[in-house]
């Protein structure tokens, strides 16, 4: 088996931190069981709320270091939409900004020691994934009617290749969720995995220093990728809801 | 030495992977690289393009993290 | 965890063999049997990828669900009006400010023109003063110039008369002084000397000197 890769006393389990187990006692996982995903999701929607509600208490008119956080964040998103969908890509802000503020801060609480990351599944980013996809096309639908078709069908190419562009662009958008839900999980899968190999690695007492530095470095290269790949879910969001608002060009 | 060769190739079709890492590697450079001669040549320019700066690094990143999917597919799930 | 559940497989599985092997296993053992079966198999899918594992699908997708629609409702609820109106709030602060701002450079540039027009006010008043008072000198000089001029104009006169008598008296004296001179020459020679002959003979003799 894979994860028994031991050798000279080291072993390497770099996938059980990502394992789902109930919360109390051993049983089996059923839809309603508390998991420690269940945790984690807690833990990630009291921070979000943490910040943008108990932050924003005060209301002040010059703000103080938690109120101008949470304005920074609103602000990000609310400017992304703008720039990116235009002024009637803001009717989504508020699910927009519950996307980030949900993907940001279960990468960055899933860095804590000991944690579960929640972004590392396929089944939490795909249905994040996924709702956005069926959200964006039944937006494009209402918006435009048939004339949502228009994305696939380049007016501006030369009739011959617009059959082909036509296939193209079609995968293209139903690949959409599946790159949205890999990317995020396989950063998140990948970053960790990583940290945990260079942490099996300190069992060496040879190696030991070089893998608590690459231990180090690997842990603030992820609280980068942690923050990046949230604003490019996010953004990529806004793209795809930009080519539902305005599909023809 | 033991195993069968089933479980070799796995392990050699896992290490071939990191080849996809590494052309991923040079997709994102190429973006950045490109991004900022251009940046250079029109600063005012470059600060409104940096969300698309973004989006071009996570698509060419996307596609080193499918190679990562598939080499722990090959790993766990075959 | 992880690894107690492959132990539990493990030896679910081996308990399983030994069931196929023995033939004759009561019924609580075949029990046993079924549910070690049912329990390696789902530990064989919890040993691959827990990504993949499908049976933590439904549990992930429903807390997931859970906390997104709290979120969402806390966030569009409660936390994004108020960000709003704070953001709003500081930006009408911001924008009063700016035209207070404007208000007093408005005033401050009126200040400037009051205070440039009075010193200019000031300043004409203090020429007017001045040429007044230059006038006012002036023509005091001017009168003063007049009378000193008068004056001297007068005392001439009075000294021209004066010298004009004492001229003319000079001439009365001097004629008389000639007159007697004359007369007692005349007699001194033996000459016989009455004062009108002498008169005449002298006013003759003085017209051209006294003129």
């Amino acid at each position: 088996m894979a994860t028994e890769a031991t050798g000279g006393g080291l072993e390497f389990h770099p996938m059980d931190q990502f394992v789902v187990s109930p919360l109390f006692g051993n049983g089996p996982v059923a839809w309603y069981t508390p998991t420690n995903v269940t945790l984690w999701l807690a833990l990630t929607a009291l921070a979000s709320i943490a910040l943008l509600v108990l932050g924003t208490r005060g209301r002040a008119i010059v703000p103080n270091r938690a109120q101008s956080v949470a304005e920074m964040a609103y602000g990000l998103v609310h400017k992304m939409i703008e720039d990116i969908a235009g002024k009637e890509g803001l009717r989504y802000f508020p699910y927009i900004l519950t996307l980030f503020m949900f993907v940001v801060f279960a990468n960055l609480l899933g860095l804590v020691p000991m944690a579960f990351t929640v972004t590392s599944h396929i089944a939490i980013t795909g249905v994040l994934a996924l709702a956005v996809f069926f959200g964006v096309t039944i937006i494009g639908f209402a918006k435009n009617g048939a004339h949502f078709l228009d994305l696939f069908w380049v007016r501006s190419a030369p009739l011959a290749v617009r059959p082909v562009l036509a296939v193209i662009e079609v995968i293209s958008y139903f690949v959409r969720p599946l790159s949205l839900s890999i990317r995020l999980a396989g950063n998140m899968i990948a970053g960790h995995a990583v940290i945990k190999v260079f942490a099996g690695f300190a069992a060496i007492a040879a190696v030991a220093p070089i893998a608590i530095v690459a231990v180090v470095g690997m842990y603030a290269f992820e609280v980068l990728v942690a923050i990046v790949q949230a604003y490019v879910f996010t953004i990529l969001t806004c793209v795809y809801l930009k080519d539902a608002l305005h599909p023809s060009h | 030495m033991e195993g069968n060769i089933g479980e070799l190739g796995q392990y050699i079709g896992v290490g071939l992977t990191a080849f996809g890492m590494g052309m991923a590697a040079l997709g994102v450079g190429n973006v950045a690289g490109n991004f900022l001669a251009g940046a250079l040549r029109n600063p005012s320019a470059a600060a409104g393009q940096t969300a698309t700066l973004f989006i071009g690094m996570a698509f060419a990143e996307a596609l080193g993290i499918f190679s990562f999917l598939v080499a722990l597919l090959l790993m766990f799930a075959v | 965890m992880f690894s107690l559940l492959q132990e539990a497989a493990t030896t679910a599985v081996e308990t399983t063999e030994g069931a196929i092997v023995i033939d004759d296993a009561t019924a609580h053992g075949a029990d046993a049997a079924a549910h070690g079966v049912e329990g390696a198999g789902y530990a064989t899918e919890a040993a691959g990828l827990p990504q993949l594992d499908i049976t933590t699908f439904g549990n992930q997708i429903f807390w997931l669900v859970v906390t997104l629609v709290v979120l969402y409702l806390v966030l569009s609820r409660v936390a994004l009006p108020r960000i709003a109106s704070v953001l709003s709030d500081r930006q009408g602060a911001i924008t009063g400010d700016l035209m207070a701002a404007e208000e007093f450079k408005l005033k401050a540039r009126e200040a400037e023109a009051a205070y440039d027009k009075a010193l200019a006010d000031a300043r004409a008043q203090a020429q007017t003063i001045v040429a007044q008072n230059r006038a006012q000198i002036q023509a005091q000089l001017d009168e003063a110039i007049a009378k000193a001029d008068a004056e001297i104009a007068a005392r001439t006169a009075e000294s021209e008369t004066r010298i004009r008598a004492v001229r003319a008296s000079a001439d009365v004296s001097a004629r008389d002084v000639a007159q007697d001179v004359t007369a007692e020459l005349v007699r001194t020679f033996g000459g016989q000397a009455d004062d009108a002959t002498v008169g005449a003979a002298l006013d003759g003799r003085m017209k051209g000197a006294v003129q």
